[in-house]
């Protein structure tokens, strides 16, 4: 993005440091002058607030790691030490693992945001897989994290999904048993899943580097999904997109102190506040709400290669988005047979959440198959398809026509 | 035709919802149904929505249930004796809490000898364990009753949909709660017909499965804890008594969570309301947006 007004320094100090390190002009250039759509709307304010949540689990999380031992046989009581013995512990582990539960809300909605706008289509494609591989990444941290305080469910969890690579034929069993560090989830497990868990974050956070600088070289979609044609047609980020931004994050703080403060146990498990018992084993074992749907996947096939292939393509399918996707308009906005089908597809992902939370057995088994079929047909023929097929509306001459003479709104055929 | 496939999707859903049970169809051949527990009634704690705050008589009350009838069996080892007098727990003083304290031998060492020694409890001490390890309390007991530091957050039975959900628009979290008070006025001499328990355990109706280890607790339902206070001695009141307790020994910190979470909130939606105008004003200038 060129033409617009660059960093100018004015003291001597920053002269001078700018012609040796220029980071406040990239700073200024970056998130001051950078120009943003101006049609921009609420769902776009969700990178910023994933930015600000990925902080807060980063404060939070060190400061937790200070107090946590990582041993089996402490691990349990130096959680329950950090709820009561630690300066405000009891916030710091509310708030990093409802934190947690707010990023992947927050990681979801700008998902499918990306879907409804069609953001994933060229020139970004990149920016979109890097997007995906911090859903990797974030899955499998939480997952790390979620094992830490040592609870029956923490244990359980770990089992069940360690042992998914022992699917993988011949060399399985050998996998898991290097994964476990022995011959079952115990001390050496507890221990490399917290060093992992330490060192994700910071993967994420390369990544999110990346994301953004991939970003930076696009630019952003708009709910039109058209391209930026002049200076018309964006406004400065700052003060236009900060102050947006900052107003959704503060509502949605809102609804994480609520939790925080209110609920804290509510997106969690009872069994988990159970020390770890490798001899019982809890009636349900259920994952956190977040993974539900990949969840309900994996248990809808009833052979476990199969099931594990199937868990693994349903987030590996998403970096082929881009190219499954044919249709050349992207926002959906002007297609209308692409926004119903969106619309089902998101309803289908959380009756998979709701169906994950459900025993694997009699009928739940029968609608997790249909609701699995149908999360690939969406991907691999419904959008190949439509592409081809669909009648798509006229689409505005640029986004400033769009605002100022709006075409009559996109109604629902 | 879009409304053609969601109707096929939820059509074939709604029949493989519907369709036959396995597990379900082979307990009614076997004639053996696993006891299927009533919800626990819902009470009302002082502890209960946004405001909540414990009742300190009832904590104290609880509080002499657990000493004189659970601890014989249940340890409370992550809490200390101190814990009893912090700012929204008891309410003892601290001349209170050495008393107490030394009422319990704790063991100590080793001392210059090299020998383990029982001295008289201190404020700082946890708990003393009533058993000395887990196979000594099966030795005992036949099994190993849990440890009730966090069993208040520890239980819960199941919501249900939509429960599950309007719980946490209305801040319902006392599952544990509930569910401890009517285990503990749940236990019944025989089980209702049809209901087959294992020999050697205790029936009680809300307990998953109906058999569990634990024999009845004599002592609450026969009004042998005596209260001070003229507070009713029944074995629902007991009951009552104790499951606060424990819920403040799960969540000590509960008062003050829910005090700074009110001013939290209070902040965080004045601030969302500047925000708002201020974004107003900033947009104002921008055309076609207002």
């Amino acid at each position: 993005m060129s033409g617009h007004a660059t960093y100018q320094p004015t003291s001597p100090f920053m002269k001078w440091f700018e012609r040796r390190l220029p980071i406040v002009g990239l700073l200024y250039s970056s998130f001051v002058a950078y120009p943003t759509p101006r049609n921009l709307n609420y769902w776009w304010t969700f990178g910023g607030i994933l930015t600000f949540f990925l902080i807060a689990q980063f404060i939070t999380g060190i400061v937790l790691a200070m107090h946590y031992t990582p041993h089996v046989d402490f691990a349990f009581n130096s959680v329950e030490h950090i709820m009561r013995d630690v300066n405000y512990g009891w916030l710091l582990r509310y708030m990093h693992a409802n934190g947690a539960a707010m990023f992947f809300l927050a990681a979801y909605i700008h998902m499918f945001r990306g879907m409804y706008y069609g953001s994933y289509k060229d020139p970004r494609e990149v920016l979109w897989i890097l997007g995906v591989i911090l859903l990797l990444l974030m899955i499998m941290t939480g997952f790390m994290g979620y094992v830490l305080p040592w609870g029956q469910m923490s244990f359980w969890a770990a089992t069940v999904i360690t042992n998914l690579f022992s699917a993988i034929p011949g060399i399985g069993e050998a996998v898991v048993t290097w994964l476990w560090g022995g011959y079952s989830v115990g001390n050496p497990t507890l221990n490399r899943f917290y060093a992992l868990h330490y060192l994700l974050p910071f993967v994420i956070a390369g990544v999110v580097g990346l994301h953004i600088w991939a970003l930076h070289v696009v630019g952003q979609n708009n709910p039109t999904g058209i391209d930026v044609k002049s200076e018309q047609d964006t406004v400065a980020f700052t003060p236009y997109a900060t102050i947006k931004d900052s107003f959704l994050m503060v509502v949605f703080c809102i609804l994480f102190a609520w939790f925080v403060f209110y609920v804290p146990n509510f997106l969690g498990h009872a069994d988990n506040y159970i020390p770890a018992n490798p001899a019982v084993t809890p009636t349900h074992i259920v994952p956190e709400w977040y993974y539900l749907p990949f969840y309900a996947i994996l248990r809808a096939i009833p052979n476990k290669l199969m099931g594990v292939g199937a868990l693994g393509a349903s987030i590996v399918i998403l970096a082929f988005l881009p190219w499954l996707d044919t249709s050349k308009v992207r926002s959906a906005n002007y297609r209308p047979l692409y926004r119903q089908f969106f619309w089902i597809f998101v309803i289908v992902c959380v009756g998979l959440g709701w169906l994950g939370s459900k025993p694997a057995e009699g009928g739940y088994v029968i609608v997790s198959r249909i609701f699995t079929a149908y999360y690939f047909l969406h991907f691999l023929v419904i959008l190949p398809l439509l592409g081809l097929f669909e009648k798509t509306k006229p689409l505005p001459n640029s986004i400033s026509e769009s605002i100022l003479s709006p075409a009559p709104a996109a109604s629902v055929t | 035709m879009l409304r053609h496939i969601l109707a096929a999707i939820l059509a074939a859903s709604l029949l493989g919802l519907m369709a036959p049970h396995p597990a379900a169809a082979e307990d009614q051949t076997e004639q053996n149904h696993p006891y299927e527990p009533p919800p626990p009634p819902k009470l009302k704690w002082s502890f209960a929505g946004p405001f909540g705050h414990y009742d300190q008589a009832q904590l104290q009350r609880g509080f002499k249930v657990y000493r004189e009838v659970c601890a014989n069996c249940h340890g409370l080892s992550l809490l200390s004796f101190r814990n009893l007098g912090e700012p929204g727990a008891l309410g003892y003083s601290e001349a209170q809490i050495k008393a107490l304290a030394s009422e319990y031998k704790v063991q100590d060492g080793p001392n210059d000898q090299g020998e383990m020694f029982e001295r008289n409890g201190r404020p700082a001490d946890r708990f003393p364990a009533p058993f000395p390890n887990d196979n000594a309390a099966r030795a005992r007991y036949n099994a190993v009753p849990p440890d009730f530091s966090v069993i208040a957050k520890a239980r819960t039975y199941e919501r249900g949909f939509p429960w599950f959900i309007v719980d946490a628009f209305t801040q319902y979290q006392e599952h544990g709660v509930d569910y401890i008070a009517a285990y503990l006025g749940g236990f019944e001499d025989k089980p209702p017909p049809k209901v087959n328990i294992p020999a050697g355990l205790q029936f009680n109706k809300y307990f998953p499965g109906g058999g569990n280890s634990m024999p009845k607790p004599v002592q609450i339902y026969t009004g042998l804890v005596t209260y001070d206070d003229g507070t009713p001695q029944t074995v629902e009141q007991y009951a009552k008594d104790v499951s606060a307790f424990l819920m403040w020994a799960a969540e000590p910190h509960l008062e003050e969570r829910k005090r700074i979470g009110f001013q939290v909130m209070v902040f965080l939606i004045v601030f969302a309301g500047l925000l708002y105008f201020t974004k107003k004003k900033v947009w104002s200038a921008v055309k076609g947006h207002t």
